[in-house]
C-alpha cells in the first residue's frame, strides 16, 4: 500500500496558481541599480508578418512588436551586451512557453514559437541567466490550426479503460482462487497462488486504490494501516500462511477479502482517467517499486516482492502504450527513450525468474538490488516528463 | 520570483564580476577573502592591490585551467565518484555535453536548466531541484575527472588514457573499502554555502540517470588547506593547521612544476591532458578519540609543529623554514626524524610537491560512540606516480601518525584542462 501522496487518481487536477508579476512589481523592477527597461514599438507581427527583433543588452530588452497572430511566431534576439543573454516567453505562472539560451554577447539567435490560442505571455532578456529578466507583456490574437493529438488522446483513454477492466476482472478470478485454497485449509496452495493473484492489483494499483478504506482493508500492512483499522486481506492472510499459521478467523478474512476485491474491481471500471492521470499513474506505480518493492517492504513474510515489481512494471508499460500515439507525435526522442529503459529493467527484472517464478527478494545481493535501482532511476526520470508531454489535451 | 530576489541577485552578480578580475589576473598578486558584507567594497577597490574575492562571487567557469583547482579553497565540499552505467558511447558523451551546460549555469547562480524552478508548468517535473533559488553563486566550482576505468574498452577511449593514468599501487596499511575507491567519472563541486554545493551535484546526478550511477560520495564540511597566499592556514581535526606549506595560486612555476600537465608530458592520446591535473582521493578516517588523549608534547613531535601557531618545531612562526638539522635541548633533532613534516617535505622527497585541497568530514558516528571523522584528501598534481606515489610510500612505512589513521577510500582521478567558449567535457574525450 503506497503513501497517499502517491495516488493521482485521489488528487484533483490543479491548474496553474497565476504567479505572474503584477504591474506594479514589474514596474518595480524597473527601479533596480542598473535600470533594466523593457521598451517595444506598438506595431503588430505574426506568423506572416516576419521575425520580431528582440535587442537584447545588459539593462533593456526591446522588441520590435509586442503583438501577434497565432500561429508560428518568430524571434530574433541579438545580445549586443556583454552577459550572456536568454530569451523567454512565459504563459501565466512563469510557465516557459519556449525560451533560447546561451546568447553570448555578440550573438543573434532564432526563436520560434506555435501559439495556437489567444492569451497575453511575458517576454523576459535575462542577461547573466539569472533573476527573473527585463520582462514586457506580450498579447497572441486569434487562434489557430491544432494538432491531431486530440483524437489520439481519446484513444489512449478508452484504450486504458479497457486494459483497467480486463485486469479488475483478473484480479477477482484470481482472488476468488486464492481464498477458496485458504478456506480450504490448503496451505501449500494458498502460498503458490498468492503472489500471482495479486499481480494485477500491482498492475493498476493507482486506479484502484483511490476507493476510500478499501486500499488499505485489500493491501494493507501491519505497520502502515490507520489506527483503529483492523489488520485483514492479503498481507494478513500473507502473514498467516508463511509465519503464524492459519488462524481460526483466517477463513472470515478471506471471505472478506473477496467482496472487498469484487467490490473495488468494479469500481474501478468506472474511473473516467484523462492522459494526466494515466501518465501520473504510470509515475506512480514507478514510485512504489522504488520506495516499496525494490526495498522488499512490501512482502515482508512472502517475500515476493518482485512479482509485485513486475506488476507495477508492467501496470506502468501498459499505461504509456496507450499513450504513444500522443507522445510519438510530440516528443518522439522521449517514446524511443522510453522504450530502451523498458526494455533494459524488463530484462535485469527477468533475471532473476526462474522458471515462472521470481526469486524470493532475500535471495538478491546488494549488487542486484543497485544494478536495479540504477535502471529504476534511469526509467523513473523519462517517466516523470510524460505528463508534461500529454498535459495539452 | 519576486522583484527583491532580482535585485539581490543582480547586485550580487555585478560586483562579482568585479571581484573575479582578481582572479583572472591574480597570477602573481594576492588577493583576500571576506564575506559577502565586503560586495560593496570589492567593487570599488581597484585602487588596492589586495582585491577581495567575496565568498558569494561568482567564479568563471571556463578559463585556461578548471576552477576548482587553484581557485582559493572554499569553505564546503561535495564530492561524488560514479560509474557509466550505459554501453552506448553517443550518450556518455551527450551527457558530458549537458553536464558542461548545467555546471556552467549553476556555477553562475542560475538554475540548472532555464526555467527550472518553476518554468515546466504544474504538470511536469521541476528540472531544477531549487534548493539553491535565490542563493548567490557562493563561489561554486564544478570540477570534473575521469579515472583509469574510463579508457578500458567500454567506449573507445583506450586510446586516449593518459599514460600518467594508472591505478594507485597498495600502500602499507591501507585498509580500502571498494564501496569508497575508484570510480569513472568524479565531480567535485565546492561553495562556500553547503547547499550551493550539494544542489550542484544532486542535479548533475539527476541528469546523468540512465547514463551514470553514484558510485560514493562525501561531503566535507571545512578546507583543510589554502590554496592562495591571502587565505588563512586552516586547521584539521586533529587539531593543527594544515597546508601550510602548499602550493599557492601565487606560484606560477610552482604550479607549472607540480600541478599543471605540461604539453611534452602525453604526446600520444593523452594528449588532450595539457593543462590539466591529476586529482588524488583518499578518505583517511581519523581515530579522534585516542588522538584527543594524546599529551601535547607527543602530537606536536608527531605532527612536527606547534599546535598553537603552527610553526615547525624549533621556529616561532607559522611560515618560517623548517630546519631539519636543528637540536632540542635534548640533543635530538627539534623535528623528530618520523614527524609528519619531516617525512611529507620536499626536501626528504627529491623536491616533489603537491596541491592539497582536503576537507574535514565527519560522517556521523560509526556505532561504537566514537565519531567517523577525518581528512578527505584531496590533492592536484602533474604526475600521481612520481609525486603522490612516493610521498605516500614514505609516509606509510615511517610516519608515526599511522597509528590514529586508516585509509579506508581511494580513487585517483585525470581532470581535462579548462574549457574554452563554446567548449564543452566531451569534446576533448570523444574527438
Amino acid at each position: 500500500m503506497p503513501r497517499p501522496a502517491l495516488r493521482p487518481a485521489a488528487r484533483a487536477v490543479r491548474t496553474a496558481v497565476p504567479v505572474a508579476l503584477s504591474l506594479a512589481a514589474a514596474l518595480a523592477l524597473t527601479g533596480c541599480a542598473d535600470k533594466p527597461t523593457a521598451t517595444a514599438g506598438s506595431t503588430a507581427a505574426g506568423g506572416a508578418g516576419g521575425p520580431i527583433t528582440v535587442s537584447a543588452t545588459d539593462t533593456a530588452c526591446t522588441l520590435s512588436a509586442t503583438t501577434a497572430r497565432a500561429g508560428t511566431v518568430t524571434f530574433q534576439v541579438t545580445n549586443s551586451g556583454t552577459k550572456v543573454n536568454e530569451f523567454y516567453l512565459y504563459a501565466e505562472g512563469d510557465r516557459i512557453v519556449s525560451e533560447v539560451e546561451n546568447i553570448t554577447p555578440g550573438l543573434s539567435r532564432e526563436l520560434k514559437v506555435e501559439i495556437t490560442e489567444p492569451g497575453t505571455f511575458t517576454t523576459s532578456c535575462k542577461p547573466g541567466m539569472v533573476g527573473d529578466g527585463i520582462r514586457g507583456a506580450f498579447t497572441v490574437t486569434g487562434t489557430a490550426a491544432k494538432g491531431s493529438a486530440d483524437s489520439k488522446v481519446a484513444k489512449a483513454i478508452a484504450d486504458y479503460k479497457a486494459f483497467v477492466a480486463s485486469e479488475a476482472d483478473e484480479f477477482v478470478d484470481a482472488t476468488e482462487e486464492f481464498v477458496a485454497a485458504v478456506k480450504a485449509g490448503d496451505v501449500a496452495k494458498a502460498k503458490s497462488l498468492y503472489a500471482e493473484a495479486r499481480h494485477p492489483w500491482e498492475a493498476i494499483e493507482p486506479v484502484a486504490e483511490s476507493f476510500g478504506d478499501l486500499d488499505p482493508k485489500i493491501d494493507g500492512r501491519e505497520d502502515v494501516i490507520a489506527d483503529g483499522m483492523a489488520f485483514t486481506g492479503y498481507h494478513r492472510l500473507e502473514k498467516d500462511l508463511w509465519k503464524d499459521g492459519l488462524q481460526k478467523d483466517s477463513s472470515a478474512i478471506a471471505d472478506q477479502l473477496l467482496a472487498d476485491v469484487t467490490e473495488i474491481a468494479a469500481k474501478s471500471k468506472t474511473v473516467e482517467p484523462t492522459a494526466l492521470s494515466i501518465a501520473g499513474g504510470a509515475k506512480a506505480l514507478l514510485d512504489e517499486v522504488a520506495t516499496g518493492k525494490i526495498t522488499g517492504e512490501e512482502e515482508r513474510y512472502s517475500h515476493t516482492d518482485l512479482w509485485d515489481f513486475d506488476g507495477n512494471l508492467e501496470g506502468s508499460r501498459q499505461a504509456l502504450d496507450v499513450l504513444r500515439p500522443v507522445i510519438l507525435e510530440r516528443d518522439p526522442a522521449l517514446q524511443q527513450a522510453l522504450d530502451a529503459d523498458f526494455k533494459e529493467l524488463s530484462s535485469l527484472l527477468a533475471k532473476h525468474k526462474t522458471g515462472a517464478d521470481y526469486v524470493r527478494y532475500t535471495a538478491l545481493t546488494e549488487a542486484d538490488i543497485k544494478e536495479l535501482t540504477v535502471s529504476l532511476d534511469a526509467l523513473s526520470e523519462q517517466v516523470s516528463k510524460v505528463p508534461g508531454v500529454v498535459e495539452a489535451t | 520570483m519576486s522583484d527583491d530576489g532580482l535585485s539581490r541577485r543582480r547586485l550580487l552578480g555585478a560586483s562579482g564580476t568585479a571581484a573575479v578580475a582578481g582572479v583572472v589576473a591574480g597570477a602573481g598578486t594576492a588577493y583576500a577573502v571576506s564575506r559577502g558584507d565586503d560586495v560593496s567594497a570589492t567593487g570599488a577597490s581597484t585602487s588596492t592591490t589586495t582585491p577581495a574575492l567575496a565568498l558569494d562571487a561568482a567564479i568563471p567557469f571556463r578559463g585556461e585551467h578548471q576552477a576548482g583547482i587553484v581557485t582559493p579553497a572554499q569553505d564546503r565540499l561535495h564530492f561524488v565518484a560514479l560509474d557509466v552505467v550505459t554501453k552506448d558511447r553517443e550518450q556518455l558523451r551527450q551527457l558530458l555535453e549537458d553536464w558542461t551546460r548545467a555546471a556552467e549555469r549553476m556555477t553562475a547562480g542560475a538554475e540548472a536548466a532555464p526555467g527550472g524552478l518553476v518554468g515546466g508548468g504544474p504538470n511536469r517535473a521541476p528540472e531544477d531541484t531549487g534548493e539553491a533559488y535565490g542563493l548567490p553563486a557562493s563561489g561554486l566550482t564544478i570540477t570534473i575527472g575521469y579515472g583509469p576505468s574510463l579508457f578500458d574498452d567500454r567506449f573507445g577511449l583506450a586510446p586516449k588514457r593518459p599514460a600518467a593514468l594508472q591505478d594507485l599501487p597498495a600502500f602499507t596499511g591501507d585498509q580500502l573499502d571498494p564501496r569508497r575507491t575508484g570510480g569513472d567519472l568524479c565531480i567535485q563541486a565546492c561553495a562556500n554555502d553547503p547547499q550551493v554545493a550539494v544542489h550542484a551535484v544532486r542535479n548533475l546526478v539527476r541528469i546523468g540517470f540512465g547514463v551514470v550511477a553514484v558510485r560514493w560520495s562525501q561531503l566535507g564540511f571545512g578546507r583543510t588547506s589554502s590554496t592562495s597566499t591571502a587565505q588563512a592556514t586552516p586547521r584539521n581535526m586533529f587539531g593543527f593547521k594544515d597546508g601550510t606549506n602548499n602550493v599557492k595560486a601565487e606560484e606560477p612555476e610552482g604550479l607549472a612544476q607540480h600541478v599543471w600537465v605540461a604539453p611534452d608530458d602525453e604526446t600520444g592520446g593523452g594528449a588532450w591532458m595539457a593543462g590539466g591535473s591529476y586529482l588524488v582521493a583518499r578518505r583517511i578516517r581519523m581515530h579522534i578519540e585516542v588522538w584527543d588523549r594524546t599529551s601535547l608534547q607527543e602530537q606536536e613531535d608527531i605532527i612536527g609543529r606547534d599546535k598553537k601557531e603552527g610553526a615547525p618545531l624549533g621556529q616561532a612562526k607559522e611560515f618560517d623554514t623548517l630546519d631539519f638539522a636543528k637540536k632540542g635541548p635534548d640533543g635530538q633533532p627539534a623535528i623528530p626524524v618520523h614527524a609528519h613534516v619531516r617525512l611529507a617535505h620536499e626536501s626528504q622527497l627529491g623536491g616533489i610537491r603537491i596541491l592539497r585541497r582536503g576537507y574535514n568530514f565527519t560522517d556521523g558516528s560509526d556505532g561504537v560512540g566514537h565519531l567517523d571523522a577525518g581528512l578527505f584528501f584531496l590533492a592536484y598534481m602533474r604526475d600521481p606516480e612520481k609525486q603522490f606515489v612516493p610521498m605516500q610510500r614514505a609516509l606509510a612505512k615511517a610516519d608515526v601518525l599511522n597509528e590514529y589513521i586508516e585509509h579506508n577510500g581511494s580513487a585517483v582521478f585525470a581532470c581535462p584542462p579548462g574549457l574554452k567558449d563554446g567548449q564543452h567535457w566531451g569534446q576533448a574525450l570523444f574527438a
